[in-house]
This record gives structure tokens, sequence and C-alpha cells, in this order.
């Protein structure tokens, strides 16, 4: 099977948020990046596909230079190669205009599954698996777990709400994005990490992949949030503080 | 002319109180008589005549045998022909896994993209969502000059809607093919050691990332114990086998409302909050002082968990003695 899985780099969970100047977005130098959770999900599954049934593993990720770190962590996890879809300006495309990016970059390498996180940790739209089978007319089904193969296609173990699951057949090509969980993730090798170094990847320019890049939906602002409740913030050691509850707890809540 | 579609969704007949919350939403946007409430499935006779006692202009049924149970395919093609012929400026969904299935490959088909999960709507309209895991907000326009597609969060727009005059129901049959419907759906099953049930528990316990380690957990087993409560997990514990599946709370996992729900390094992602917000008394035990899950919490301390988790054992087995 050659698989396809789409990659994003985001801000660590960690990374402080800041607004930036402008009130679009956070203030972006200086935070840390990571692969997107998900996204992880989705690479381990493929590798593990890789490892059973054989085929290739390759990476696909827009985005800036800066995105060329994640993409050799993906490599140096097992993927055989990578394709990294220079652009500087994702931010002020919409998912439709991510999505076009990544499905040009992957209909020139005929792919039987293209995978990807079910959605990521900082805009979380969860939409550019579903975009992208779309736009390549590809079958697609969201938030699975595992994947088995078929004689004709794949078998997914697919999330529902509150504890429910679904087994849904589907033929290849298809577009699949993961959910966390489904399977243990992997660490990246020493030996894996010197192999990365050598391993290919192609970089193509955003603009060479002649897609319409003009949004129908802008972020026009970002704001920090705003509270539901008023929280009473109960301060000191921890001694002081776990004191100042337990009489919370005694007299107001009355639980104790 | 119909200004508003909103997507009503049924399994079984039953009406998601997150539906009703989509139709709130669409009041917002317009006068009850622009909004055609949209059901999909085979035979939907007795749920539209319940969302037709809704404030609303008109109920469309819309029927095919191959919209019995869900697909992708089967729904995209059916909404497709509808919004093809009543031309709504503006199409209002729920915030379902379904939805989230389908919805951006059905707002694509019109060059046009979903707003999803939105918690608010202002003038304009703009649209309001989190990022970030909830750590920031986002206000989105729609540019396109197609119709718009929101999709609204769980809890987001309160839905209590009073009865109103019976609104008219019609029917809209899509033209469809099996061979179209690519995708070869099975029966929902559930886990099979569902053994935890956590909605009768009066008081809870739970877990996040922010443990750190399933060694972590002692300190704070500890605690549920001289509480008397139950421990629950947000979705990263249970991912790393530190506690099983069936103490997650949240949309994948179970509800709960208990008297006290003690969160301890949990961030408070919404699909964790949707889960427990309801609890009547919350406290957030969390290192970062800006985590969202300040924000629906009683009660907070900021400050790390493992000297706060023992400080705090200590200090309830003091007053029990
Ligand atoms: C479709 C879908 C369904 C989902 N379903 C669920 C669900 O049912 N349930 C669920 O929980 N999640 C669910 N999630 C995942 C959810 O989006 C979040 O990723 C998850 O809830 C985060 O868990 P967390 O708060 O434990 O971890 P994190 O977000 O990583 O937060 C860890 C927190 O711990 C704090 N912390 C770190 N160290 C310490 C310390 N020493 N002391 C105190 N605090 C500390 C940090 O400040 C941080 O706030 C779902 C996601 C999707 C997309």
């Amino acid at each position: 099977m050659k698989m396809i899985v789409a990659i994003k780099q985001v801000p660590g969970r960690d990374a402080p948020v800041h607004i930036d100047a402008v009130g679009k977005w956070i203030v972006e130098s200086g935070l840390e990046y990571a692969l997107n959770e998900p996204d992880a999900y989705a690479l381990e599954e493929a590798l593990q596909i890789k490892e059973k049934h054989g085929g290739e593993v390759v990476v696909l990720s827009a985005g800036p230079e800066r995105v060329g770190t994640t993409i050799r962590e993906a490599l140096a996890k097992g993927a055989d190669r990578a394709i990294h879809i220079l652009c500087d300006d994702l931010g002020s495309r919409d998912a439709l205009g991510v999505a076009r990016l990544l499905a040009a970059a992957a209909k020139q390498e005929n792919p039987d599954l293209i995978l990807t996180g079910l959605q990521s940790e900082d805009l979380g739209l969860g939409q550019t698996g579903v975009i992208v089978a779309e736009l390549l007319g590809f079958p697609h089904a969201t938030m699975i777990l595992r994947i088995e193969k078929t004689e004709t296609g794949v078998e997914v173990k697919r999330e529902l709400e509150e504890g429910w699951f679904q087994t849904v057949q589907l033929p290849t090509p298809a577009v699949l994005t993961m959910q966390s969980g489904g399977t243990k993730l992997r660490y990246a090798t020493l030996m894996g990490i010197k192999r990365a170094k050598t391993k290919e990847v192609k970089r193509l320019a955003a603009a060479d992949l002649a897609v319409d890049a003009v949004p129908v939906v802008v972020l026009e602002q970002t704001s920090m949030p705003k509270k539901k409740k008023s929280t009473q913030m109960l301060t000191g050691t921890p001694k002081e503080a776990a004191a100042a509850l337990v009489e919370k707890l005694r007299f107001e809540v009355r639980v104790l | 002319m119909s200004r508003i579609l909103v997507v009503i969704e049924q399994r079984s007949g039953k009406i998601a109180r997150i539906s009703w919350e989509a139709l709130a939403a669409a009041q917002r946007l317009g006068s009850p008589d622009s909004i055609t409430a949209v059901v999909l499935g085979a035979q939907e006779e007795a749920v539209s005549a319940e969302i037709a006692a809704k404030a609303l202009g008109t109920v469309l049924r819309v029927e095919h045998p191959l919209l019995a149970r869900y697909t992708a395919d089967g729904f995209i093609l059916a909404l497709q022909q509808l919004i093809q012929n009543e031309g709504p400026a503006l199409v209002v969904l729920p915030h379902t896994y379904q939805v989230r299935d389908y919805a951006p490959a059905l707002a694509a088909r019109f060059g046009e993209v979903l707003i999803g999960d939105v918690v608010s709507i202002g003038e304009g309209p703009v649209f309001t969502r989190q990022l970030m895991q909830g750590r920031l907000t986002g206000t989105y326009r729609h540019t396109g000059t197609g119709p718009c597609f929101v999709s609204v969060q769980s809890g987001a727009f309160p839905a209590d809607l009073p009865p109103a005059a019976l609104a008219t129901i019609a029917t809209f049959r899509p033209t469809l093919d099996p061979a179209q419907i690519r995708a070869r759906p099975g029966e929902p099953y559930r886990a099979s050691s569902q053994a935890v049930d956590l909605a009768t528990a009066q008081v809870i316990v739970g877990v996040g990332r922010g443990i750190k380690a399933a060694e972590n957990l002692p300190p704070i087993q500890e605690l549920a114990a001289v509480l008397g409560a139950e421990l629950a997990a947000s979705r990263p514990v249970c991912d790393n086998g530190w506690l099983p599946m069936d103490r997650q709370v949240g949309s994948s996992g179970q509800t709960v409302a208990p008297k006290l729900y003690i969160a301890v390094g949990i961030s408070g992602a919404i699909q964790h909050v949707v889960g427990m917000q309801t609890s009547r008394c919350i406290v957030a035990i969390n290192k970062d002082s800006d985590a969202p899950i300040f924000e629906v919490a009683d009660y907070g301390i900021v400050g790390d968990q493992l000297d706060l988790i023992p400080a705090l054992t200590e200090a309830i087995k003091a007053v029990k003695r």
C-alpha cells in the first residue's frame, strides 16, 4: 500500500499564548513547535500497516521552512520520504485553501490511502482530511482508531459519541482521519534519526501547485476566552490553599 | 424562499438536544418563518411533526431508502440537491461527530468552508469558535458568495424553544443511486467492558495529562479514597493506558454531573468539558493560570498537583478525624 500521511506542525502544548499586534493570531517568535498529536497517530498507523503489508509511507506537510524539523521527526520515526509544500501564508488560507494544496500534491503520488489526524491542536477545524477526500473524489471516514486491509480496500473502526463504535468498509483509494488512542505511539530511535538525514524531502512551492488561495471564510480577530463562571482562586502555599479548599467544601459545597 | 436551513439530527426517531440548539442558533440569525428545518432518513413522519411544533417556517422531510442509515456519500448528495433547490443563505448544523464527517465535504462542494464548532454569534453575522484547544477565541466571517455553513457547539445556544403555531411539513425526495454510496457502515456497538458507571457518582476526581505518568496516580487514588470519590480521566490518560477507557469523561466517553468534580492536571478542552460541565461544583487544580478549565471552575488552585494533592488529602483527613 502506498500511503500518504498529511502532518501539521503546531505550537507545542506548553507554548505561551499571547495575541499578536494585529490581533489575528498569536505571537510566533520564540514559540516551540511540535507534530500535531492526532497526526502522530496517523503516522503510527501508516507505519504499522507498512510493517504488516509492505508499501511506502510518504509524509506531506504544508508550511514555512520551520516545518522541516517536524518532517525530519516523521522520517526519523520511519516514514520513507517526504513532500514539503513551502508556504508562508498558510494562516491566511482557509481550510479549503490548505486542502487544495495538499490534494494537488497528493494527487501526483497516486496513493492507496491518505491518512491524517482528525483535527489540529491549533485551529481545531477538523476538516482538512474530509475536504482533501472531496477534492480528490475519494471516499473517506473520520475519527478512525484502527485500519485493517481487506481484499478491495479497508475496514476501519470508527469512534462514535459516548463510547460507541462502528465498523466501516471502504474501497481504496480513500482518506481516513485518525483519532488518538487506537495504538501506542513510537519514539524515534537514534538509528532512525541518523537515517532521516539522508531521506528524500521533495520541496514544492505553493505557487507552483496553482490552486486558488482566496479564502471564503476569514479569521478576523483573536481574543482571550471569557470566563463562564466567576472562579474563586485559592492562593498561598499548597498547605494553605488546601486548607482554604477544604473550608469551602465543608461549608459552601457541603460535601465533607 | 427559505433563507436558513437547519439540519436536525435524529437517531431512531430521537432528536438530541444539540439539534434543538442548532435551531435556537438559527432563530438568532433570522425570523422563524425564514427557517426551514431538515430531517434526513427513510421515513421521518413522527420526528417531523415534533419539529413542526417549534417556531419555524417549514419542516422538510428529506427521504430516501438509502438515507435510512448514515453514510457521508448519501447525506452529502441529498443535502447538495436540497441546497441547490432551496438556495439558502445559511445552513446551520449541530456540531456532532456525524456532522464533522460530512459537512466539510458538503461545504467544499459549493466552494465554501464550514465555520465549525461555533460558540457564539455576533452582529454581522460573525461567528466565534475556540482555537488552541480553548486557550484562545477566534472570530470568523463568511466572505464567500455561496451559502454560509455553520455548525454549533453543544451547550452554546440554550434550547428552550417554546411551542409555536404548527409549521408546514413538506417532503423532498433526492435522487440517489446505490452505486453512489461507497462506504459500507456497520451497526454501532459499545465496548464490551463498560464496567464503571460514573453517572451516579457523587464525587469524582478527574485526572489529566498533567499528572505526567501513571506512577503519579497513587497520591490521587488516596485523595479519591478519603473523599469516597470515583476516579475519572481525560482522553490522553486513557490513550496512554494510565487508566482504563471506561473512566474517560467527555464527548467520546461518559457524561457526569456529580456534586463535586475535582479536575487535576486537565486543561479544559471542550470535548472534556461537555462531559462534566453540569457538575454542581467544579474545582480545578492546574499549574497554568490561563488553562481553560478555570473558565468553568467554581474554585481554582494554581500550582503543581504533585504538591497540592498530598496537602489536600492531609487537610481532608484532618477534618474527618
Ligand atoms: C472528536 C474528539 C473527541 C474527544 N473526546 C474526548 C473525551 O471524551 N474526553 C476527553 O477528555 N478528551 C477528549 N478529546 C481530547 C480533547 O480535545 C483534549 O485533547 C483532552 O481533553 C486533553 O486532555 P488533558 O486536559 O488531560 O491534557 P492537556 O490538554 O495536555 O492538559 C494538561 C494540563 O495539565 C496541566 N499540568 C501540567 N503539569 C501539571 C502539574 N504538575 N500540576 C498541575 N497541572 C499540570 C497543564 O497546564 C495542562 O493544562 C477529544 C478530542 C476530539 C477531537
